[in-house]
Order: C-alpha cells, then structure tokens, then sequence
C-alpha cells in the first residue's frame, strides 16, 4: 500500500458555508505529516472527516486503503486518535483510562495488563496510576492521551491539536515522542496551529479557508516562499490574501 | 463482546466515584416510599363542616349529634345565623356549611317535611362530592329514624342484603395499592432519566468522540451504557420491596420471580425509551425536559393515580403505548393478587413489543457518524 | 448595570436557541392541562363487572339493566360459577362482580329480603368503594320503587348548594396546580440547571473575572427564566380561562403580587441548589427530588392536604408551593382579597426573602 492516507477533492458543506473545499493530497508511509493552518481554516473538519467522525459532502478519502465512506469501521481498525480536548476520562485513573481503552480496542486482559505497566512506566506516571485524571497536569493528560491512542499499534494516528496549551519545553518533549514512535512505522497526521511545529514534520500543508495552499517538505517550501521560518511563509500567505483584489 | 464488559465496568466505576449521585439514588426508594406512600390518599377524611341552626330544637341537637359522632366530620364552628358559616366557608376554615333554618323541627312535626340548605364549597369536585355524600347518608339515616320512631314500623319496606365483599384487599389498605406504583415509579426514574443523560453528558463533555473513532459496534456500546442502570434499577426495586414489606407490610402474594422478570423485561423498554432520548438531545438539559415531559404524561396516563376505564377512548388508546401503564397493572396483579406469567401474557407481550421497537429506532438512530 | 442587561440577554440567547427546550417549557403546562381537563379524572365509569345469576328472573334482569344503563358498569361476562369470577379477577378483566342467589325474585317479594353479594376487587381500594357505593345506590333505588312507588318519601328534604363551582368542575382544582408546578419547574429546576451548566463548561469563571459583582451576576442570569416562569404563568391561565372556564375573580394585581412573590423563591431556591453541585445531572436529580416531587405530592396539588397524616402534614408547611397554591385559589375562584390570604402572602413573603439570601449567600461562599 503506498499511501496510507490518499484524498482527492474532498469536501465539506455545512449549509451555505463550505469548511473544506476541494482538497487533495497523499500522505506516505512512516511520514510525519503537518497538516498546519490557522484557526478555522478547516484543519479539525478534514480530521473529522479522515476518522470517520464526520460525513463527506463530495470527494474522496482513503485512510489505510479502505474509503472512509463505505468502509468507515474497516478505517477504524487501523487508527488511533487524540482528540483537541484529550477526552479521558476525568473522574477515572490513570490506570483506569488505560485499561477502558484497551478493552475497547479489543485487547486480550493479559494484553492490557502488560501494556499498562509498560506504559505506567514509560511515560514514568507510576506513582499517579490510581489518582484521577482530573487532578493530573495538562501536560501528563497530554501524554497519556497520546499513549492511549498508541495502545493498540494502529497503523495511522490522527493528533488533533495535541499540544494546544501546553508549554514548550512540553511541546519538544512530545514531538521528540512522536519521532521515536514514527520510527517503528507509523504514520501520523497532525494539525496544529503552532507553525514552528512544522519544523519536525516530514511534509508539511498549509490549509487557508478551507483550501491547502502550501504542500512540500519545509526546507522546500522555504526555499519556494524565500523565508526564514515557516511561521514567514504563513504570514506571506495571510498577506497575498490581502493584497488580492 | 467482551467489549461490553469494558464499557460497564467504566461506568460502574464512574457511578461508584460520584459522592452525591450513589447515596441519592439508594436513599430515593426510601424517601419517596415514606413520602409518597403516606400522602397519596384519596380518601376524603376530616371534612371541616360548620353548622348555623337557627332552630335550636331537640330535632336539630339531635341531628347535629348525628355529625359530631361521624368519623368523616369535624365540627369547627357553630352558629346562630348563615352569615357566621359563610365567612368561614369562605376563609377555608370550613369545606361546608349546614344552615337548619328557623322552625325546623315544627315544619317537620306538622307537614311532615322540611329543607335544609348545605352550602359546599366545591372547588375540590371530588371532596365536595364525597363529602355532600356522606351528609346526605347521615340525613337519610337520621330520617328513617324520625319516620320509624314516629310512624311505627307502617311501611315495612323491602329491601336488598347488600354487604359488599372485598377480595384481594380486605382492609381497603390504601397503601398496598399505592406502594407497588409507586416503586414502578422509582424503577422508571432511574432507567429513564439517568440512562439518557448518562449518554448525553460523554456527548456534552466529548469523550463520545474518542469512543465512535473505535471500531466499537453501536449495539455493543449502547448496550454496555444500558446494562449498569439495568441492574441499578433492579437493585432499586429490590431495595423498596424489601422497605415496603418490613415497613408498610405490603402483600406479596405472587411470586417475586414474575415481579422481577417482568421489571427486567420493562427495563429493556424504558431504557430504550432514555436511550432514544439522547439521541434527539444535544445537551443534558433537553435530555432532561424531554425525558421528564414523556415522564409526566405517561405517569399521568398510567392508571397509577386515577383509572384508566375512566379515560375517553383516544385516552385509552395511548395508554396501549404507555409501559408504565402496564408495569402499574402488572405490579399489582401479582402482588396484591397472585397473579402469574399466564395472567399477564398479554402485558408481557405488549412490554416486549414496545421495548424492542423503541431499541430499535434508538439504535438506528444513534450515528457514530454526524452527516 | 448595563452589564446586567448584557448577561440577561445573553442567557435569553441560550433560551430562545434551545427550541427542544423551549418546546417542552411550552408545552408541558399544556399537555397537563389537556389531559387533566379531557382525560383524566377520578371519578370511576365505564368499568367492567362480570354478573353471576344462576337463575335469572325479572327482579335480576331489571337490576342488571339499571346497573349496565347508569354509565358507571359494562359488562365484562355472565359468569357461571365463582371460579370464574376469580379468573376474571386474577386476569385483571373485572373490578367486580355482582352475584345474585337462586330465586332472587322470591326472596324479594315474598321474604322481603334477598341477599345480593358485591365482590369488589380491592388492590384498588378507592374504585371498589366507590363501585360498591355506586351498585348499592342504584340497587336499593330500585328497592324503594318497588316498596314505594315512585312518590318521594315525606321527612328531611336537603337542598345542596355547590360554591364556587357550580358545575363541580374538576379543572377548578388542576389549573391552579399545574400552574404552581410549571412555575416550579422552571423557576428552580431550570435556574439550577442553567448555572451549573455554565459551570461545567467553564464559562462561569470566564463571567467571574469580569468586573461584574456576583449579586448582579446571578441578577442576570436569573432575571430571563423569572420572565420566562410569568410568561408561562399567563399563558396557563389564559388556556384554563378560555379551554375551561376557568375564572380569574379576584384581583389581577394580587394574584400577580403573591405570584411574583413565589416566582422569587423559586428562583432563589433553584440558585441554592446550584451552588451545592457542579454537575447539571446532580442539580436536576436534587431538584427533582428535593424541590419538585415534594412539591407536587405534600402542596395540595394532587393529592388533599388534610387527608395526610399528622407528621406529612406538618412537613407540607415547609412547602413554599403549598402556600402558593392555597392563596392562589382562593384569589383566583372565590375572589378572595388581601384580607382573608394574609397569612399565606405573610408566610410566602418570609420564605422567599429567607431563601433569597440563603442562595445569595452560598453563591458568594462558594466563589470565595
């Protein structure tokens, strides 16, 4: 399978307002893809629509070789999730959010169990296995959210915003998670709004109302838009917006 | 499938981990059980009736001795002239006034009949009914006695034996009849109200989000947010009777089997009816009123407080829709009669039926998808 | 202030968007009107009897056609035997049975005294009195017929004057009553509802940190529903005044004062029960529990006052729709003025006061 995720013109309607309009592109194997823009741009739609959270109003969209619009569960099967709110499960533990998950994505008890400890350990949150996740830091409801999207080795995980609201030093420490992990061959998707982000990605796109305007690696977009910093061709876009009649 | 096993257990433990919702919902059967069962009386007791004789004779003392000795009144007031009565009607202090007017007792000795007036303050139909009921039965009496005890026995009348039998019931115990409605009540708040919003609230919080991205099947999710509150209401019910029987004495003649079977099989369909709720519902508050709205009206409807014969024919036919209306029926047929699985064959049925179309409509009606 | 009328307007927002909501606001007060007026009712008719008669003559045949004509009986079987009449029992098929002995007639006319059994299925203890009572009036009018003719019998004439209600309508009762319960359903339960709703979504913090004070903060959010509760009120009245002749006939200007009075503790009891939970769940089943089914079964509404015992009695007083409801009939059917319900506006202005600052108080408590 070349692609795991391959879209062609997909498009969202809401009424008389078109949040996604007409976007194509293929993301490979193994790639950390940055799917970037501001807010609003229709960054988290096209998310819903590439996880079967939401419907196509017209186009295409394959997520693991299987259509997102006949073969939605098949499209579950194979992709983790972390929503922009994390949803865990705030008056649950730690412990008691790995565990849920785990048995939704039907996994063996034995299964569970060890990946619980594996993940209490490695994410070091042994000590608040028991405590409830309303009372943990956004930065380790952040983690486990991701480590919870993880569990179940799916092929292509979607981030939605996963670091919105956490601190930098935070924020490194998680793109330094998703590199290690991308290393094992999963694909992952990722939207957000912070463009200095994109400086971990393989690809990056740049979603404007609705439309992708930008998609390469970022040293060649770089090059393309002759800036300094991704943040600089953002703002090039913003501005050839503006000055368009 | 043992997906289901996940789902519950979460739930279990979330429920488990609320400090104010666990002690409400094990506290209500008791609460409402004393409450309701010890209010809900239609029996007309206690009529405050004034009395403004202006005849003062030995007829009327003896009349008015007549009421003063009946279980049914209490005499708060007595006076000369209508007036007094009637201001006291009017301030509440008396459901009904009996004006005995001036020359009573002479009317009656020399023409052989006279007119006494009851006023009855009738905004309460039902009370004033049954309350002019009874005086006219203790003037009645009264009046045989006047005719027998001055006429002789000249018309011996004949009559009819009519001592009423009453099965099931003896001692017309008003609670035996209210308490197992009153627990069919209960059981429904539980499966209706808290299964619903239960749904609604992942939806309001988001966490439904992490949940339809699984491969999960919507039966098997909907069904492991239904099973918890299947077996809370069960130990609910189980919670009251046991309160019923040791406190209010309550029959149970039928076997408790049958009681139980039956409360599972309306479990199904309330929780159905929770269910489909929330799938119409965008927030824990429309959940909510659309829940209580369905609530009101088919408690209302159900027979529990008023009979369901006595309905008009359209009223009648929705009552066949209503499975708080048969559950009422059942509860009480086996309880207080003894009845069994063949009695309430066609109840059976009917819950069945109901609880499989609303399942159904519920579960197609949940998305896992928004369009 | 003008902050004030901010908030107000952005909660009528919240309302007048909701159209689920606002249906069900609308519509409860009129479905329970609807089905109190046309559909339900205690008094008992057309209900089924099974009739044992082993031999039937004129005196038995003649009795069970007054019985099948008066309204209140229908016929469910000629049942053979008692067996039967306990399977039509257990089945739930009769309230009662009517068993005649042989030679009913005989032991009639000739004796002067026959016996006729009324088994009546008590698990509903009230319809079987009043089933029994209906059979013997019906059955011993006949006797005295047959004994007297059909001149009336000399003695005690009584003459009864129904007050208020000259046609002993029952919607005289429901309406005041369906009125106390919406308002209570909208004023507490929704009030609660709506604060602790902003809560969970964390706006309330949001509203907090703005340089509005608390007491015009909950002003504002609590002004819309005390409009909303009016509204409804009006429109209740006005369906029982033009659906059931309901009448108004006291003064306008009272009913509304003891109304705005109960609106007000309704409100501060629904801001009371917000501050005791974050959780819109908690707050509607506290609501529910605490305010409304209390409410509904110890104020009057339902069920009398004065047919309960001593100790329910005495807790019904603590029930601000208690004395709601009694003042609001008075005003509204007997006409009644300041005067004769002084004691219940007394007692409902005190509560409304008391609770007002309760729940003022816990909402500053709680933020601190």
């Amino acid at each position: 399978m070349p692609h795991a995720i391959h879209t062609e013109a997909l498009t969202k309607r809401f009424g008389n307002f078109t949040a996604v309009n007409g976007i194509t592109f293929d993301v490979m194997e193994g790639e950390i893809f940055g799917f970037l823009g501001a807010n609003g741009a229709g960054k988290t739609t096209a998310i819903k629509m590439l996880t079967g959270l939401s419907m196509p109003s017209s186009g295409i969209a394959e997520v693991g070789g299987f259509d997102v619009c006949r073969h939605a569960e098949q499209v579950k099967r194979n992709i983790g999730y972390m929503s922009q709110r994390f949803s865990l499960y705030d008056d649950l533990t730690v412990a008691e959010n790995i565990e849920f998950y785990g048995g939704i994505y039907g996994l063996g008890f034995r299964e569970i169990r060890q990946k619980r400890n594996a993940l209490l350990a490695e994410l070091t949150l042994e000590a608040v296995q028991n405590t409830l996740v309303r009372s943990l830091p956004l930065g380790w409801k952040q983690r486990l959210a991701f480590s919870i999207a993880i569990l179940h080795k799916p092929r292509i995980v979607f981030l939605d915003e996963p670091t919105s609201g956490v601190d930098p030093i935070t924020r490194r420490q998680f793109w330094e998670t998703i590199s290690d992990t991308a290393s094992t061959g999963i694909t992952f998707f990722v939207t957000t709004h912070y463009m200095d982000e994109a400086e971990y990605c393989n690809r990056i796109s740049i979603m404007s109302e609705g439309r992708i305007v930008a998609l390469d690696r970022p040293a060649a977009l770089k090059a393309q838009f002759q800036a300094t910093s991704t943040e600089d061709i953002f703002l090039q876009i913003a501005r050839g917006k503006k000055e368009k009649p | 499938m043992w997906v289901i096993y996940f789902i519950v257990r979460k739930e279990f433990r979330q429920i488990f981990r609320h400090r104010v919702l666990l002690p409400m919902i094990f506290m209500m059967p008791v609460v409402q059980l004393l409450i309701l069962s010890n209010a809900a009386d239609y029996e007309v007791r206690n009529i405050y009736l004034h009395i403004a004789d202006a005849d003062c004779s030995t007829t009327s003392l003896r009349l008015i001795g007549k009421f003063a000795a009946s279980d049914h009144f209490e005499l708060v007031g007595r006076s000369f002239s209508a007036a007094g009565g009637n201001a006291n009607l009017e301030s509440g202090r008396a459901d009904m006034v009996l004006e005995i007017p001036s020359g009573f007792e002479r009317e009656l000795l020399r023409e052989g009949s006279s007119t006494l007036l009851l006023n009855v303050n009738a905004i309460n139909a039902t009370k004033a009914g049954v309350g002019s009921g009874y005086a006219k039965a203790i003037i009645r009496d009264f009046n045989d006695q006047l005719i027998a005890g001055v006429k002789g026995m000249q018309n011996p009348s004949r009559q009819f034996d009519l001592r009423p039998i009453f099965w099931y019931n003896p001692e017309l115990n008003y609670k035996a009849f209210m308490v197992p409605g009153i627990l069919v009540m209960l059981v429904t708040l539980v499966g209706m109200f808290l299964s619903g919003l239960n749904i609604v609230r992942e939806k309001e919080v988001g966490t439904i989000e992490q949940i339809n991205v699984t491969p999960i099947r919507k039966r098997y999710f909907i069904a492991g947010k239904l099973l918890p509150f299947w077996i809370i209401a069960l130990a609910e019910l189980a919670i009251g009777l046991v309160f019923g029987r040791l406190v209010f004495h309550i029959p149970i003649e039928g076997s408790l089997a049958v009681v139980f079977g039956f409360a599972g099989l309306y479990l199904v369909a309330v929780l159905g009816i929770g269910l489909l709720v929330s799938t119409i519902s965008e927030t824990q508050q429309q959940a909510m009123f659309i829940a209580y709205f369905i609530m009101v009206i088919f408690i209302l409807m159900s027979g529990l407080f008023t009979p369901i014969e006595s309905m008009p024919g359209w009223a009648r036919v929705i009552t066949w829709f209503n499975p708080i209306a048969y559950f009422v029926e059942v509860m009480r047929m086996v309880m207080l009669k003894g009845s069994g699985w063949y009695e309430i064959r066609w109840h059976c049925a009917a819950i069945a039926g109901i609880a499989l179309a609303v399942n159904g409509l519920a579960v197609l009606n949940y998305r896992k998808r928004s369009a | 202030m003008r902050q004030t009328g901010i908030i107000i307007l952005k909660e009528f927002f919240h309302i007048l968007r909701d159209g689920r909501t606002l249906l069900m606001l609308f519509g409860l007060p009129v479905v329970q009107i609807l089905l109190f007026g046309f559909a339900i009712t205690t008094d008992v008719v057309n209900t089924r009897i099974a009739i044992v008669d082993p031999s039937p003559d004129p005196v038995s045949g003649e009795i069970r056609q007054r019985l099948l004509a008066s309204g209140f009986f229908l016929l469910e079987e000629r049942s053979p035997d008692i067996a039967s009449v306990e399977r039509a029992f257990r089945e739930n098929r009769i309230k009662m049975a009517v068993v005649f002995p042989q030679g009913v007639q005989e032991n009639f006319f000739r004796d002067g005294n026959a016996q006729i059994q009324l088994i009546a299925d008590a698990s509903e203890p009230n319809t079987a009195t009043t089933l029994v009572n209906h059979a013997q009036a019906i059955i011993m009018d006949y006797a005295q017929q047959k004994t007297r003719g059909d001149s009336p019998p000399p003695g005690i004439q009584t003459e009864i004057r129904m007050q208020y209600n000259l046609e002993m309508k029952s919607a005289y009762l429901f309406v005041p009553g369906v009125m106390t319960i919406v308002l209570m359903l909208i004023c507490a339960m929704m009030t609660s509802i709506a604060i602790t709703r902003e809560k969970e979504r964390g706006t309330m913090e949001l509203l907090l940190v703005s340089p509005v004070k608390p007491a015009f903060l909950i002003l504002g959010k609590v002004t819309p529903y005390f409009i909303l509760g009016m509204i409804i009120a009006a429109v209740t009245l006005l369906l029982g005044f033009f659906v059931f002749d309901v009448p108004v006939r006291g003064s306008t200007g009272l009913l509304s004062a003891i109304t705005v009075l109960f609106v007000l503790t309704s409100l501060g009891l629904g801001i009371f029960i917000s501050t005791r939970t974050d959780s819109q769940m908690v707050a509607m089943m506290l609501s529910m529990v605490v305010l409304m089914l209390p409410g509904i079964l110890l104020s009057g509404f339902l069920f009398p006052v004065e047919s309960m015992p001593a100790a329910l009695q005495f807790l019904s007083q603590a029930i601000p729709a208690r004395w709601y409801l009694s003042a609001l009939k008075s005003v509204m059917l007997k006409g009644t003025g300041i005067e004769t319900i002084w004691k219940e506006a007394l007692i409902l202005a005190g509560m409304c006061i008391f609770i007002l600052y309760l729940g003022i108080k816990n909402f500053k408590i709680r933020l601190s």
